[in-house]
């Protein structure tokens, strides 16, 4: 459904330039040769935000900004940063936007934490709604219990 | 002298939504029977109008007027005469006329009908009358598809080559059928409270299962679409514009259940209708993030600003006049009739909580960020391993309770021999976690997991199903869809856990393996399509040292909209996809290529499928019991009269 995407773009009447290409990530001269490091960057790599696309990591962007990242962190890795290092270089150069995780501070925290409270909330409210019905239990008569509805 | 009629025809059509609208509403009183026989024959005669302004336009578009600006701007005299029409609705203006095109077949399918009696069918008419109007205004004020062009090109501007595609010329038609089927349910729900009548669940049913399977439908053939087309071989992306339709779909389904109870038992009276109101709200924000542009501000596209605003103030008013109505009417409404906590009833109240958190879940990831960056200009993103973290375990918690729903009566049901008689379920769970943990590899605990779910809900269906030997077609229906889930469920586990991928560039003769398969590149030939060039990609699969296949992969190019494109080449056994993509031409006769084998990828689409089929099953049952208020009232009625 990155299709919706592509049918927006197309909708306000501009055709996007590289982003919608398939992405050429990791072709043979970025990756490394030991799996355990590969795997690692690929993991960092689908963790990072295209900055110049609509919605996609760096891991699968065929833009040149992406093809720059990737080229970055796999130097990175190579001098011996941790995942930690590695993003907290990259957030301080270009902002938490590159994290495809949000990071949890004062300004998201209701994000992260607003599903759950409507979660508690609604179950409450269910909780509440429930024993009501059940108060008025004596007053109810019961159909024939049946299982076809 | 297309766009002439078609115009007119639209102007037609405001002036009877309008008295539609003012008629319907007029109806509501109990002697106004002329007000419900005017707007009866307005929604005949909205129905006729805006076909024939659809025709003109789609007209316009199979004989490539060029003099007709929506046409020049996306259509090409060299596609192919599918493409002609379905690029109708692949721009924003064509597409708001279908989404009234599809409000005025609801509008005349609820007029046919009459469900739930007279009063009740002219208050959802007038409902929809006024939405008619307000969206009819929109296209003639900021979104006329009929403007001229003079002088007229003698070529046009072409389509998107992306949704030059089969699954996507039907994929907005479907999802509106789903987007805008919910404007029935709403319309039902606010006239339920303007008459007070208290059968609207009952009325407005056929159309919320309408509404939810082409829902289901449509975004199953987006996410279809978005595997075989784009070439990353992912079918779920998180970006805001699925989730714009994956809000309507969560709060349609809670509605299903709520609505099934208030009709059933008479419980949740006031907060179906209020689902009701949401649901479509959610449509309606849905396509207000899609239709303004707010979505691509990053790429600071121009974009229309009065056309933001204008839908803007429809949501308001739509919204905040239901609210209101909601806030007015609903305590004068009976309240919701008791049940015991072993019920039914708990279990769809369960449903509903997980099923509106997750769908906050969504609307909190899709709207935050927008909000931050509105406030002070703060730039987050919230990509999938936000969604990993919080709708996943929620959604999770959910199909942990799904079994129990249908083993448990109306009012007052037994915990016990619920839980005793899904025995074989939990059997079945164990089961497919064994087999997991045994025969594949690499193991992970959410794969895991997933297919335990998987087993339990499949089990809790058959379970059902044998309880209901001998019922007709439709007491069927919850158990296919809550297998249709499970079988979603196991693709998706089954693609994320096991997918293995190769990316390469490869040469002429050379071989590159991936999962079971060697793959043997036999090197390009260049292939003359109708409106591309391509460079078409021969690879010779083997399995187990047999040769299996050739598969063509192709890179598209489309000189009139100077874009590249991939068509995938994917080989399927039902149970496992090998999928290709021809990448850059690397020079010397090198390509790139990415190859994927994705374990169980079709049950993710399979799975939509078949619980759009649990809908229909649902729905045929429905449709055959005629005039199903003059039957003898069923005990669960008798106790909602109450």
């Amino acid at each position: 459904m990155k299709s919706l995407i592509a049918f927006v773009l197309l909708l306000i009447f501009v055709l996007p330039a590289r982003c919608d290409l398939p992405a050429q990530s990791a072709s043979a001269p970025e990756s490394f040769s030991n799996p355990a490091l590969e795997t690692r960057a690929r993991d960092l790599q689908r963790q990072l935000r295209c900055l110049v696309c609509q919605g996609e990591s760096i891991d699968e962007s065929g833009s040149p900004f992406a093809a720059d990242v990737r080229r970055l962190v796999r130097q990175q890795i190579a001098q011996g940063m941790s995942d930690q290092q590695i993003e907290d270089f990259l957030v301080a150069r270009y902002g938490d936007f590159i994290l495809m995780k949000p990071p949890l501070q004062s300004n998201t925290w209701l994000l992260w934490l607003a599903p759950f409270l409507v979660l508690v909330t609604g179950g409450g409210g269910g909780l509440d709604y429930g024993q009501k019905g059940c108060r008025t239990r004596g007053q109810i008569n019961y159909p024939v219990v049946t299982f076809r509805t | 002298m297309t766009g002439e009629l078609g115009q007119l025809s639209l102007c037609f059509a405001l002036a009877l939504a309008l008295v539609m609208a003012l008629s319907g509403l007029l109806g509501t009183r109990p002697s106004a029977i002329v007000a419900r026989k005017i707007a009866s024959s307005s929604a005949m005669g909205l129905l006729v109008f805006v076909a024939l302004a659809f025709g003109c336009l789609t007209y316009a578009f199979v004989v490539s007027d060029f003099s007709i600006l929506d046409v020049a701007n996306n259509s090409h005299t060299l596609k192919p005469l599918v493409y002609k029409i379905s690029g109708v609705w692949a721009n924003h203006e064509g597409s708001m006329l279908l989404w009234v095109l599809v409000l005025s077949l609801y509008a005349a399918l609820v007029c046919a009908l009459k469900r739930g009696g007279e009063r009740l069918t002219s208050g959802a008419l007038g409902i929809q009358g006024l939405l008619a109007a307000a969206f009819l205004l929109f296209i003639l004020f900021t979104s006329n598809p009929f403007l001229r062009l003079d002088p007229a090109p003698f070529e046009g501007a072409g389509l998107n080559p992306l949704l030059q595609d089969p699954g996507l010329a039907m994929h907005p038609p479907m999802l509106y059928a789903g987007y805008v089927g919910l404007s029935a349910s709403f319309a039902y729900a606010a006239s339920a409270l303007l008459v007070g009548e208290e059968g609207w669940a009952r009325a407005a049913r056929p159309f919320m299962l309408i509404a939810w399977m082409a829902l289901t439908c449509g975004i199953a053939l987006g996410s279809w679409w978005a595997y075989y087309e784009l070439g990353w071989g992912g079918f779920w992306f998180w970006d805001p514009v699925e989730n714009a339709s994956l809000m309507p779909w969560l709060i349609a389904t809670a509605l299903l259940h709520s609505a099934l109870a208030t009709e059933k038992s008479g419980a949740f009276r006031t907060w179906s209708l209020l689902l009701a109101i949401a649901g479509f709200s959610l449509s309606l924000i849905g396509t207000f993030l899609v239709r303004s542009g707010v979505l691509s501000s990053v790429h600071a596209f121009a974009s229309d600003p009065t056309r933001g605003f204008f839908i803007m103030v429809l949501i308001v008013l739509a919204i905040g006049g239901a609210l209101a109505l909601f806030a007015w009417r609903a305590p004068t409404l009976q309240g919701g009739a008791a049940f015991e906590p072993a019920s039914r009833e708990t279990a769809i109240l369960l449903n509903n909580v997980f099923l509106v958190a997750s769908c906050a879940c969504v609307f909190v990831g899709t709207l935050y960020p927008l909000l931050l960056d509105a406030i002070n200009g703060t730039k987050i993103s919230v990509g999938p391993p936000y969604y990993a973290l919080t709708f996943a375990p929620i959604f999770f918690a959910l199909l942990l309770l799904v079994p129990f729903g249908p083993k448990l009566s109306w009012k007052r049901g037994d915990l016990k021999a619920a839980w005793r008689s899904l025995f074989p379920a939990l059997g079945l769970a164990a089961v497919a976690a064994l087999t997991v943990l045994a025969l594949v590899s690499p193991r992970g605990l959410a794969a895991t997991g997933a297919f335990a779910m998987a087993g339990w809900l499949i089990g809790g269906s058959l379970v059902d199903i044998r309880n209901r030997k001998g019922a007709r077609a439709s007491a069927f229906a919850a158990a296919i869809a809550h297998g249709g889930l499970a079988i979603t469920l196991m693709g998706v586990a089954g693609t994320t856990a096991w997918r293995s991928e190769t990316l390469a560039v490869v040469a002429k003769g050379q071989t590159i393996t991936v999962g079971p398969y060697l793959l043997r590149f036999d090197g390009v030939t260049r292939e003359q399509g109708p409106n591309y060039i391509a460079d078409r990609g021969h690879i010779a699969v083997m399995d187990d040292g047999k040769p299996a296949a050739v598969l063509l992969p192709e890179h598209r190019f489309y000189p009139a909209e100077g874009q590249d494109m991939n068509d995938t080449a994917i080989r399927t056994n039902g149970w496992r996809d090998l999928y290709l993509a021809l990448g850059d031409d690397r020079g010397g006769g090198r390509f790139t290529l990415r190859a994927y084998v994705s374990p169980l990828a079709p049950l993710i689409w399979l799975g939509g499928l078949v619980m759009a089929l649990g809908g229909f099953l649902s729905l045929w049952g429905r449709l055959r019991v005629k005039e199903p208020e003059k039957k003898a009232a069923e005990p669960g009625v008798a106790i909602a009269a109450e």
